[in-house]
């Protein structure tokens, strides 16, 4: 899930290399924080917030493959 | 992306070269000339080769393939990736068994695989292009689907009179509920709400 949050980003940022996801394990679910650089955090919301949902709906369906839950917050 | 420079007596001439040693065509590719080169005199003297910078960008296929793949992977999802070119947009078929992962409830992952899908790729490409995604048949049942339930329900409201207010769709499948009662002159539909929740209602014409 890690891996996929971190692809994505990179793939709809400018600046790839200011991309990372921090990992915080819950009891059931997982919470993937991810930062990109400040100009970036247009491209992974979208207007009203269109790209963070695709991204979610997507990361959340790898969760669900490997039986987990999964919250992707994105960190100003 | 591939990028060599090329020289040759003409510009022409290294044009060709490079597109040899590149097996690509002329449209495929941009070239900027370096050196105009001269004959000299006689041919002889102060002659200058003529000097390219030709580059071939990568075709929308391979970047779709490199996307598709490096996101499959990281989700731990086998299937094989189909890519063709069609009238104004390319279609990417996936194959393989239990992808209902990637359709996700009434399509949203598949929906939302798309949408990024186009993002990514046209970030990468010179000229945009549209690229619409397909799970083993899955966007030609979902529409036959929708024109059945379309047709059920106008029945129901032609009987009772009441309207019917349909769950929540995505443009392209209320276009298809409109399409498939448009031709009906006793049923009215129209779309209201907010998106990402927009519905379709049936109703009777007055």
């Amino acid at each position: 899930m890690k891996d996929l949050l971190i692809t994505l980003a990179k793939a709809l940022v400018d600046h790839p290399d200011q991309v990372s996801v921090n990992q915080i394990e819950g009891e059931k679910s997982v919470i993937l924080e991810l930062r990109v650089a400040q100009e970036d955090m247009g491209k992974v919301i979208g207007k009203q917030g269109r790209i963070a949902r695709a991204i979610r709906t997507l990361v959340k369906a790898a969760a669900a493959h490997e039986g987990k839950r999964v919250v992707v917050e994105i960190i100003h | 992306m591939k990028e060599i420079e090329v020289s040759g007596k003409t510009v022409e001439e290294a044009i060709e070269n490079a597109l040899k040693s590149l097996g690509a065509k002329r449209e495929e590719v941009e070239v900027s000339i370096l050196e105009e080169g001269s004959k000299g005199f006689l041919g002889l003297l102060g002659s200058r080769q003529a000097r390219v910078k030709v580059v071939l960008p990568d075709s929308p296929e391979k970047v779709i393939n490199e996307f598709l793949t490096k996101v499959l992977a990281d989700m731990h999802i086998e299937a094989g990736i189909e890519i063709r070119p069609r009238e104004g947009y390319y279609f990417v078929s996936f194959h393989g068994k239990d992808l209902g992962i990637l359709i996700g409830h009434r399509g949203e992952t598949l929906d939302a695989l798309q949408y990024l899908t186009n993002l990514a790729v046209n970030r990468i490409l010179q000229n945009k292009i549209r690229i619409i995604l397909d799970v083993e048949g899955y966007r030609k049942r979902r529409e036959q689907t929708l024109i059945n339930l379309a047709r059920r329900l106008s029945n129901r409201v032609k009987e009772t009179g009441n309207r019917i207010v349909l769950e929540p769709m995505n443009p392209q499948e209320r276009r298809v509920i409109h399409t498939a009662l448009q031709n009906d002159s006793q049923i009215l539909t129209f779309s209201e709400g907010q998106e990402p929740n927009r519905k379709v209602v049936i109703a009777l014409r007055h």
